[in-house]
């Protein structure tokens, strides 16, 4: 066995003519958080689903802690915990109904069952409402249950695919502080996500997927720099007005002007310097904005960057 | 893998177990929301009261009270109705995204399919129980005895497990709870109304009384009809059995094959 935890070489996969992955390669050293940045449709989830055995690829091999997925799939199901984007628990039983059902199905010894489930139930703050259905639940509380009932049997690599999309910011938050326990306490991680936000808290390394192929890869910070990591936007009165900001904004960083017309975007490496200049800049012309907003790039800006085209099919 | 798994079953053993574990759920799930159990009921309450009451006077047959006639009837197409309930289940597991949980654990791959057709035996034992205790409110006798009440019990509970595991091959097939609803019920209402459940077969024309002679709820009915009524009896119970198992035999492997395949 290597050091690697998660293996994959020239992994494919098509449905019908829809060439979902197209000789993707990764490796995610044991101990390590891989994040799979994409766009809906890119290939992430097909990605995970052939690393957790659910789907057989057609080209490539994967193992998971050395155990080949197309080969060895129960031995692979023994060592991984999956989360979904849907909250994969049952809405008429009660979380703990939930817990120590996948306790059964894992086939933990009957007198560990119910103390598992307790633990997992008090570690993601879910004790009180642990006799309630599910169907009671707000979604965090389901997505906290879904991660719960996939490390019921101390799986020492996770899988989580999109864990907090459709969560409020709240939810999102609590998730994020679970999961990077997780990881302290040296879970091997693969996740997938839509938000760079997401991918740079969790992630020690990034793979920008599009179209089912790796188009980038690096650390966050990495990336950024490749990316220019900033985004300073001013909105100006008018086209005109936005259209001569432009040009006297280009040298600080790439300006150019939104769909809005008048909104102007300068990518910067530098964002402390680049405020004061584009503001003394402006000030010289003459030119008050209505606003001016410092912002960290989003999958948005990665891809329009990387690919030249929008992150495509958003929901 | 931790150490407090059990690694010392058998495979058999395993598959059972995780069905029991997916029964269990189920199970909990239909007395937990009994709303399965209340329409699975009312429906062939309809059914009695509209036969026993508004056609049951002009249909004669010869040597039944009709009462007794149609009850053995009522009882098949409660069980061949009822099994459309475990295609509607597994597709809504499938679509909740439940299913492709199961599938990433170390499960046995015909639990969540055997917890399913198991735990709807139980859901359709509490409904005979309850669809007898009506017949008896309007008039329907068992003429053989306890035990034989027992067997066609028994001899219904199988047919439905068969039919259960048809309907899981169409629940896994039709991509949502709508789409297993709308291709399973054509297919029961045939095999159903095309049968001697309500009728004699042999005023139906030629082609048409050809299939209501050789199909399996005909078969059940006649065996059902014989274990309440009295009459030469093992050979239709061995004709119902030899359906049910041989749809088992057929639809279960298919089912599971289904099911390890991703949808």
């Amino acid at each position: 066995m290597t050091g690697a935890a998660i293996l994959a070489e020239g992994l494919g996969r098509r449905f019908g003519d829809i060439v979902a992955v197209d000789g993707v390669d990764l490796e995610v050293p044991a101990g390590t958080v891989l994040g799979l940045l994409g766009p809906n449709g890119a290939g992430k989830t097909t990605i995970v689903r052939i690393l957790t055995t659910i789907l057989r690829p057609d080209r490539g091999r994967a193992t998971v802690l050395g155990l080949d997925v197309a080969r060895q799939p129960q031995a692979v199901r023994t060592v991984i915990g999956l989360a979904g984007q849907y909250a994969a628990v049952d809405e008429n039983l009660t979380g703990r109904e939930n817990l120590r059902m996948v306790g059964r199905l894992t086939h933990q010894r009957r007198e560990v069952i119910a103390p598992r489930a307790d633990e997992l139930l008090a570690r993601f703050d879910l004790s009180a409402a642990a006799d309630r259905p599910v169907r009671t639940y707000s979604g965090g509380m389901r997505r906290r249950l879904d991660l719960a009932a996939a490390l019921v049997h101390r799986p020492p690599v996770l899988f989580l695919d999109e864990p907090t999309t459709g969560l409020d910011s709240r939810g999102r938050s609590d998730l994020w502080a679970v999961i990077g326990e997780l990881v302290a306490e040296g879970m091997t991680l693969l996740l997938t996500t839509q938000y760079l936000e997401e991918a740079e808290r969790l992630a020690d390394r990034i793979m920008v997927i599009d179209g089912g192929t790796v188009i980038a890869e690096g650390t966050a910070g990495e990336l950024k720099r490749r990316l220019g990591a900033t985004i300073i936007e001013v909105r100006l009165a008018d086209a005109t007005a936005a259209g001569d900001a432009r040009g006297r904004l280009a040298g600080t960083g790439a300006a150019e002007v939104h769909d809005d017309g008048r909104t102007v975007a300068v990518t910067v490496a530098d964002p402390g310097r680049a405020v004061l200049e584009v503001v003394r800049i402006l000030d010289a012309a003459g030119l008050t904005p209505e606003w001016l907003t410092v912002r960290e790039p989003t999958l948005d800006d990665v891809f329009l960057q990387l690919t030249g085209h929008k992150a495509a099919a958003g929901e | 893998m931790s150490e407090a798994t059990l690694a010392h079953r058998s495979r058999v053993a395993w598959a059972f177990y995780d069905a029991l574990a997916v029964a269990q759920r189920n199970l909990i799930a239909l007395f937990r929301v009994p709303t399965t159990l209340v329409f699975s009921t009312v429906q062939p309450v309809i059914f009695v009261l509209m036969f026993r009451y508004v056609f049951g006077g002009s249909i004669q047959i010869q040597g039944f009270r009709y009462v007794d006639y149609l009850m053995a009837g009522i009882f098949v197409q409660t069980v061949t109705f009822g099994s459309i309930n475990s295609g509607i289940g597994l597709a809504q597991d499938l679509s909740t995204g439940l299913i492709e949980r199961f599938r990433s654990l170390a499960m046995a791959r015909s639990a969540v399919l055997a917890g399913r057709t198991l735990a709807d035996s139980v859901r359709n034992l509490i409904v005979i129980v309850l669809i007898i205790t009506v017949g008896f409110l309007v008039g329907f006798r068992v003429h053989t005895g306890p035990l034989a009440l027992l067997g066609a019990v028994a001899l219904l509970l199988l047919f439905g497990f068969a039919m259960s595991w048809l309907m899981a091959l169409i629940g896994l097939t039709a991509g949502s709870a709508e789409a297993a609803q709308a291709a399973s019920f054509p297919l029961m209402a045939v095999l159903v109304f095309a049968s001697n459940a309500f009728v004699q077969t042999r005023t139906m024309p030629g082609p048409l009384r050809a299939f209501a002679d050789h199909q399996p709820v005909t078969a059940t009915v006649d065996a059902a009809r014989a274990l309440l009524n009295g009459g030469p009896t093992a050979g239709k119970v061995l004709g119902s059995v030899a359906w049910s198992l041989a749809v088992v035999a057929v639809f279960a492997p298919l089912a599971v094959r289904r099911y390890r395949r991703s949808a």
